[in-house]
């Protein structure tokens, strides 16, 4: 009933938002992701009861994510409000709606434990999100929103494919006993799955959920949908939706974990993890605009996390605390551009600089989301960092370990040179002269992400520590 | 065996080949309706029976496949003024043979893959990915935004097929699911083609490959 509640309760939100007056609107989105939020905090405190067939269930795992979605979502919304306030001519009914439908969408993902209900959510998170894609209504964003409609529709039709192949595997194990496709029997039967059938499956799975998260070779939609969507929506595509793809990768990872032949499944995870490291750090070199930049880093983002979970062991651990960190980092940095555009009005790096005189906090936001991105204390990005490295090692594949390390220096490299030139120098005569206070609705979600992610670099509960070393348990992973 | 579920799966890998041998787009689509419903009758030579089940898939497979998905497409033709394909970067009779070698992978796969659960049409699996890899011919190697949403419903259809091998084990609540995404992605791209033709005046996604980076 509650696990329900948590996908009625944004639809709800999104329906009365989009027949309320325009001036309530802003009031049932952050309403809603407010309520939603205290609703996953009282989960963790007591689980609710699993829904009657199995579909719906609360664990670590999954809760982890949600959370992650919800804060972020939070922060998003309250960002939204002041977004609206400048830059939406329409009075945003439609953005609105489709950022609550999206928390549905992701509320079903990160809950359900069957891989179609999965599918079902996964799709729902696309088509939720190409209309606030498309918000701007320019050609970039239209061009941005075709890339991603066409590209990760596909995706998830092979996604699809793959989850008919995991019911076939099913039903043949079970000699026509049915194709439940609940995680749970699944994990239990999958030692007599047929390994063609299991082993296509995962291939399909994680070729289908890893175009929607942005792994490479299938990343190409994504630096034109995270550079061209409004900022708040970058926020919510880096910080949100890449993770709620990475769950699903991890899901199927969980079935080929309980079979006899996991290592396949690893060494795939770790080919397109070091693949999408590598392409990053090739494409932000003299990468000329600062979103797209941050797209790319994304892509680097991705990567490290289907490395960490390809690598087992504490590393898996590290990408899960990597996935929470980075993606409250990466979100803030997001938010912060996207002050940045509304001042400068344009999104190249070179037409940017002097951020650091005419919005100050906006610099700072910028300089310390580097550094939180990038794995440096305090920040929690550097225990993940190291769990993730000292696991790699612990493997012996010192090799990868040394490989990363390298590709992560370059991409620090590049994001440093043009972040600090932003933030440094004289800004433009006609910049300056519209000098005003900054917007607190659009500075304030940045902050509180940044110091909700030093925060855990310094200090974790042991309540979250022990939900982290659960979900890694979950995935093959061992707590450091 | 059944004989007219086989008649039905050759029809719909002949409209596949129309589809690849067509540059009208309006006739391109008036095909995919009629790929639609073979898919929809398909199902009722597969189920043992007629159940509640098998009427709801039969009647929600007619309904989206067959008259509302064609018809959003024909609507944005129409309102985009754009009739033909006429660069795609392979020529069709080049495009139909590679269809025929898609085909034949298409069988000899599925001859190697592990004996299915339950075969009780042998021909199912070999003709949905052959389905399958011609949508993805079709979506690589057509230059209009329209072309390629045809490509995605027919990758779609393929995905369709493959699943109704396992339709007496999947819930309805799924399935049903899975066809109403499939039909709100194909609607919003529809709107997307709409407007891209308005934005341009031409329904041509080759300029999306103008390098950015």
């Amino acid at each position: 009933m509650r696990l329900g509640a948590l996908v009625l309760v944004p639809i709800l939100g999104a329906v009365a938002a989009y027949f309320d007056a325009p001036a309530r609107r802003s009031r049932w989105l952050v309403g809603a992701a407010l309520l939603h939020l205290a609703m996953v905090a009282w989960a963790w405190g007591s689980p609710p009861a699993t829904s009657a067939i199995g579909w719906l269930r609360f664990e670590p795992l999954g809760g982890l994510v949600l959370t992650l979605v919800s804060v972020v979502f939070v922060a998003v919304a309250f960002y939204a409000v002041g977004y609206l306030r400048r830059e939406d001519p329409r009075g945003g009914r439609a953005f609105v709606s489709a950022l609550l439908a999206f928390l549905a969408s992701a509320s079903m993902v990160s809950l359900t434990h069957h891989f179609g209900l999965l599918w079902v959510g996964m799709e729902a998170t696309t088509l939720t999100t190409a209309p606030l894609i498309y918000d701007p209504r320019d050609r970039h964003s239209l061009d941005a929103v075709w890339k991603y409609l066409l590209v990760c529709s596909v995706g998830i039709a092979i996604a699809l494919l793959g989850t008919f192949f995991l019911a076939t595997a099913q039903l043949a194990a079970t000699r026509g006993g049915g194709a439940a496709l609940v995680l749970e029997d699944l994990v239990a039967e999958a030692p007599r799955f047929h390994p063609v059938w299991l082993r296509a499956a995962f291939v399909l799975l994680l070729v289908g959920f890893g175009t929607k998260m942005g792994l490479a070779p299938m990343h190409t939609w994504l630096p034109d949908a995270h550079g061209e969507a409004p900022s708040p929506i970058s926020a919510l595509l880096s910080g949100a939706l890449l993770n709620l793809a990475f769950l699903a990768i991890l899901r199927a990872l969980q079935v080929v974990n309980a079979s006899a032949h996991p290592e396949f499944a690893r060494t795939l995870l770790i080919g397109f993890g070091l693949l999408s490291v590598a392409v990053a750090a090739v494409f932000l070199l003299g990468q000329l605009k600062y979103k797209r930049m941050l797209a790319y880093s994304s892509v680097e983002q991705v990567g490290i996390l289907a490395l960490g979970a390809g690598l087992s062991g504490t590393a898996a651990w590290g990408a899960l605390f990597l996935m929470w960190c980075g993606s409250l980092a990466k979100a803030a940095l997001f938010m912060s551009t996207g002050s940045i555009f509304i001042r400068y009005g344009s999104k190249r790096t070179a037409e940017v600089s002097g951020v650091g005189r005419v919005l100050p906090l906006t610099a700072v936001l910028l300089a310390v989301g580097l550094f939180a991105v990038s794995g440096s204390p305090p920040f929690g990005t550097f225990l993940g960092e190291i769990a993730l490295l000292s696991g790699a090692i612990r493997t012996g594949r010192l090799g990868v370990a040394v490989a990363v390390l390298a590709l992560q220096a370059a991409i620090f490299a590049s994001m440093a040179a043009a972040i600090f030139g932003m933030v440094l120098g004289r800004p433009a005569a006609e910049v300056v002269s519209e000098r005003g206070p900054e917007d607190r609705w659009l500075t304030l979600p940045p902050l509180v992400l940044l110091a909700g992610a030093a925060l855990l670099g310094s200090y974790l509960p042991p309540a979250l520590r022990g939900a982290f070393d659960a979900a890694a348990r979950a995935i093959g992973g061992a707590a450091p | 065996m059944s004989q007219p579920g086989e008649v039905l799966l050759l029809m719909v890998l002949l409209s596949c080949f129309a589809v690849l041998g067509t540059d009208r787009l309006s006739a391109c689509i008036r095909i995919m309706a009629a790929q639609g419903v073979l898919l929809g009758l398909l199902p009722i030579w597969i189920a043992p029976g007629i159940s509640a089940h098998i009427v709801l898939i039969v009647a929600g497979t007619l309904v989206i496949k067959a008259v509302v998905l064609p018809r959003v497409l024909l609507w944005a033709i129409r309102e985009s003024a754009v009739r033909r394909e006429l660069e795609p970067v392979i020529g069709y009779g080049a495009s139909v043979l590679v269809g025929l070698a898609a085909t034949a992978i298409a069988f000899a796969l599925a001859t190697r893959l592990p004996a299915m659960p339950d075969p009780t049409l042998p021909l199912l699996v070999p003709v949905s990915l052959a389905v399958l890899m011609i949508g993805l011919i079709v979506l690589t190697t057509r230059r209009k935004a329209l072309s390629q949403v045809i490509g995605y419903l027919m990758l779609e259809n393929g995905i369709f097929l493959y699943g109704l091998t396992l339709a007496n084990g999947m819930p309805l609540l799924v399935e049903m699911g899975v066809l109403l995404d499939v039909f709100v992605g194909v609607f919003i791209m529809g709107l997307v083609v709409f407007q891209i033709s308005r934005e341009l005046e031409t329904l041509d996604s080759r300029r999306f490959a103008e390098p950015r980076d």
